[in-house]
């Protein structure tokens, strides 16, 4: 009555269809487990500019700066057991006459594990600051840390939090 | 060689009435997944709603064979997210994350820079060689919300290897013939 073939594709499509089906509930179930809808009062940092060690005016006329932070992050309740990574980002991000938001990605930094989503560091800016024009001299900069989980397997979610200011120099270096 | 001479056998007493059926219901089956598509192309705002990452530019994020969900959205694009891209409709679309945004005050056009987690340099370099110097809106296809691991090795392996692909399609064809041999024996017992 039931040839091999048959057992074999009735196990095969069980399988899929039961695999399916748990990637839905793990992603469904994240909903619950971590603290997503208010995770900006799970996730504790701190990021400070400490020195700009170049502010100067590239040849095409676009301000650049580079900056030296002093970051401190822990981001351990963003893990739970669906989650694969968490991509952590800080920009700049400020408003100039023409345009009514910059952000510019200045350091990032991939989180594999738990155990690791707690430190404490002084890093020089990864990307520089580059302006669409020359508009940054005096102004005023907002330090935003971005993280963006991934899970194993689901929705991807981010959220950012503000964690500083600061104002550039009046004059080049 | 008499299983070959066999099926042809069983092929022609198939009746027409039953061809019929069959092909009907595989139009059926077609229509649907045209009809799924389409829905999710409209659902999602992305003209293609599901994509196959086929690089490792963005690991240990997305690995090669990964499927991952795409959605438009009305909002607008933020650093940080994940999008597909694409200057080239014929060229193959490209999954990197936004690093770096501008929003115009009165147009509200954006001017963005990509990047692969994986990758040491941004995107600009990929930019230039369709004569671009920054990603806007146009050359966005859709921002990835979600995530499904492995999934996708099944397309890679039917596009890169072909004869798998036949020999599949092989092997589905004579399944249909030699089931509907069967039936048909049965019926007439």
């Amino acid at each position: 009555m039931h040839s091999a073939v048959h057992r074999m594709n009735a196990l095969f499509t069980f399988s899929v269809l039961l695999l399916a089906v748990l990637c839905g509930a793990a992603s469904f179930l994240d909903a619950f487990t971590s603290p997503l809808s208010s995770s900006s009062s799970y996730v504790r940092a701190d990021a400070q500019v400490l020195r700009v060690n170049r502010f100067r005016k590239q040849l095409n006329g676009n301000d650049e700066v580079s900056l030296n932070l002093n970051v401190s992050i822990d981001m351990r309740s963003l893990f739970t057991w669906n989650t694969k990574q968490v991509f952590v980002f800080l920009a700049a991000e400020y408003a100039t006459p023409k345009n009514s938001l910059n952000q510019i990605s200045l350091w990032d930094h991939i989180i594999l594990d738990k155990d690791q989503a707690n430190f404490q560091t002084k890093v020089n800016s990864k990307y520089p600051l580059i302006d669409q024009g020359s508009n940054l001299r005096g102004r005023k900069v907002d330090i935003v840390l971005h993280w963006h989980v991934m899970p194993k397997t689901g929705r991807m979610v981010r959220d950012k939090l503000l964690l500083s200011d600061f104002h550039l120099p009046e004059v080049y270096t | 060689m008499g299983w070959v001479a066999n099926i042809f056998d069983s092929l022609r007493s198939l009746k027409i009435q039953q061809a019929l059926t069959q092909s009907v219901s595989l139009g059926v089956i077609i229509t649907w997944a045209l009809m799924i598509w389409k829905c999710l192309i409209g659902l999602t705002g992305s003209e293609s709603p599901v994509v196959v990452v086929l690089s490792g530019s963005m690991e240990p994020a997305f690995h090669r064979g990964d499927i991952l969900f795409l959605n438009m959205g009305k909002d607008p694009i933020r650093a940080g997210e994940i999008i597909v891209f694409n200057f080239d409709k014929k060229k193959i679309p490209v999954v990197h994350r936004v690093i770096q945004l501008h929003e115009q005050r009165d147009t509200g056009d954006i001017y963005i820079i990509t990047k692969g987690d994986n990758n040491d340099i941004d995107d600009r370099g990929l930019y230039a060689e369709d004569g671009h110097l920054w990603l806007q809106q146009h050359h966005i296809m859709g921002r990835a919300v979600g995530f499904l691991p492995y999934a996708g090795w099944i397309t890679i392996i039917l596009t890169e290897m072909p004869v798998v692909k036949y020999l599949l399609i092989g092997v589905l064809c004579l399944m249909v013939i030699t089931s509907e041999n069967r039936s048909l024996n049965i019926s007439t017992k």
